[in-house]
């Protein structure tokens, strides 16, 4: 574990600088440990694949002056908590996702790519039991891993300039889902017509860190269906 | 009991502090670029520091005042002919027409009673990138009127001591405005500083770097030589703070502003010192800056100093409006 500055007013406290779930499932347990003291100097605390991201208010009188000191401190007093806490962080979240041709923009590249049909990437997609490891690029925007490794596939070698909202991707291990319609270069696979984040909800964002999340397939009407209500 | 905008400008926003505790689920705390012209603003027309003002930028708008309100303009200077840096009681009537700043980029129109907006996840920032906060979560256009919260606030005006002719003799101090150029911003190493080459991270701060035309308040691109690639591998995402410098492949830096996005996937060669941040949010397109290293204890000392001399600022203006 390492503490970096992350200018004056935050730190970062590295755990690995490579992707692995196991530590993520500890940023995520400390993360939730360092929330629950809500201490006022605190602003934000942002798990991200690697480590745990500390956001300060310097000007609370009671924040100890030195952003490194400071997240230190909140560590030690949280991890063992965290390391100990019986209870998962995150909810079950099912996301109902339409994987047919309309939605899936890149689905019948990335069946070429892996070498299976299209109906086994949606069905291996749809199998999987996801994590949101960190949030971020956009709001609601959750980068999840638990991807079957057969279809970690790269990401596209040309972004596209507006990737409808709700989309589904994938690209190397992970899978996403974009809130809004923005630039992005993963692989389209599909679509939910759920809506991702909406700040006039009282809990904006659908998915939190350390969510554990279940895609469901749907048809299209399915999706038009659902896309009225919601 | 409204303020209508005539003619918008070049991007005129409702914010204020921000959104604070939603970083987690990708949301930054966005806000006004310079807090400290904001709070200034505010001070000025008797609101408490967490109201709302328009932000006004680079070309600035045509507004008219529909009733007697208590009015101030704090930040970039803009020729407009109308006084900055104090309370203003503006007749019904009166327009405030800005053109280009002349001086800075981006100024605070604040009212007093503040503006009738609700707030959206306790804030009232205008995030464009998603489309909330604010007026109907957009810049204001031709046409739109915001109505007072608290038209009587306008009364406050009479509080004042040694108030004539509508305004006040004195003025509240441009904490953040550029005397000349280029600016010096303090920056703190960023966690990849030393896995650059020794030519950029010298380039870094021997530049004078231009903020570049494609600049918003998610971020400002740096014109200037462009810096090379960390050694190593590919890095993984990572947080970003306000005020990370992030290096993508072009190597043309980007100074991460109000609305950044919460995490990257790019190397950070520096953050800015959180004091200085406010006085970089000052610089339009084409405003020079250089960069100097600095200490955690040096970035301390220039926010308490920073902070001091707003505080200061803050208390002479509280005072003029205690009763004769």
């Amino acid at each position: 574990m390492g503490v970096v500055p992350l200018g004056d007013s935050a730190a970062y406290v590295e755990f690995c600088t490579t992707l692995d779930l196991e530590v993520n499932s500890v940023v995520q347990r400390l993360a939730l440990a360092i929330l629950r003291r809500e201490v006022p100097w605190v602003v934000d605390v942002v798990p991200t694949l690697g480590g745990v991201a500390l956001h300060f208010d310097p000007d609370d009188a009671e924040f100890p002056g030195n952003p490194l000191e400071a997240a230190l401190e909140l560590v030690n007093d949280s991890l063992k908590q965290a390391l100990a806490a019986k209870e998962e962080p995150g909810r079950e979240v099912e996301l109902p996702v339409c994987y047919e041709p309309e939605f899936a923009l890149d689905l019948v590249e990335v069946a070429k790519l892996t070498d299976l049909a299209p109906e086994g990437v949606a069905s291996r997609h749809a199998a999987g039991e996801y994590r949101v490891l960190m949030m971020g690029f956009a709001p609601g925007h959750a980068y999840m891993g638990g991807l079957d490794p057969k279809l970690a596939v790269p990401r596209r070698a040309s972004p596209r300039a507006v990737v409808p909202a709700g989309s589904v991707a994938i690209a190397n291990e992970q899978t996403v889902v974009y809130p809004y319609a923005i630039s992005g270069g993963w692989n389209v696979i599909g679509r939910t017509p759920r809506v991702l984040f909406d700040a006039k909800r009282a809990r904006p964002s659908l998915l939190w860190p350390g969510d554990r999340v279940r895609f469901r397939a749907i048809t299209r009407s399915e999706f038009l269906e659902l896309q009225k209500k919601s | 009991m409204s303020v209508r905008i005539l003619r918008p400008g070049l991007l005129t926003t409702v914010q204020d502090r921000g959104r604070h505790g939603y970083q987690r689920v990708g949301l930054c705390p966005g806000g006004a670029m310079d807090p400290v012209a904001l709070a200034l603003a505010n001070a000025l027309v008797g609101n408490p520091p967490e109201e709302a003002a328009l932000e006004i930028t680079v070309i600035g708008p045509e507004i008219v005042f529909e009733v007697d309100t208590l009015v101030a303009v704090c930040g970039a200077d803009f020729a407009s002919g109308f006084p900055h840096n104090r309370p203003v009681l503006a007749r019904a009537g009166t327009r405030f027409n800005a053109g280009r700043a002349t001086r800075g980029a981006r100024a605070y129109i604040a009212v007093a009673g503040g503006f009738a907006v609700d707030p959206v996840l306790g804030s009232r920032s205008t995030y464009l990138p998603g489309q909330f906060g604010g007026y109907e979560g957009r810049a204001l256009k031709h046409g739109d009127v915001l109505s007072l919260r608290d038209p009587a606030a306008a009364g406050r005006f009479s509080n004042l001591k040694n108030a004539k002719d509508g305004t006040v003799r004195w003025s509240a101090p441009p904490l953040t405005l550029p005397d000349r150029e280029p600016i010096l911003v303090h920056v703190i190493e960023g966690q990849h500083f030393a896995g650059f080459d020794a030519t950029s991270q010298r380039a870094f701060f021997d530049t004078v770097w231009r903020v570049a035309p494609d600049s918003n308040r998610m971020g400002f691109r740096l014109s200037g030589p462009p810096l090379g690639r960390p050694q190593g591998d590919e890095i993984l995402s990572g947080p970003t703070c306000l005020g990370s410098v992030q290096v993508p492949p072009s190597g043309v830096p980007i100074a991460l502003m109000a609305d950044h996005q919460t995490t990257g996937g790019y190397p950070r060669i520096a953050e800015i010192a959180s004091a200085d941040v406010a006085r970089l949010a000052q610089l339009a397109p084409g405003g020079k800056v250089h960069f100097a290293r600095c200490s955690l204890e040096i970035a301390a000392e220039l926010r308490r100093d920073a902070r001091a001399r707003l505080d200061s600022a803050l208390r002479g203006i509280a005072w003029e409006y205690q009763r004769k």
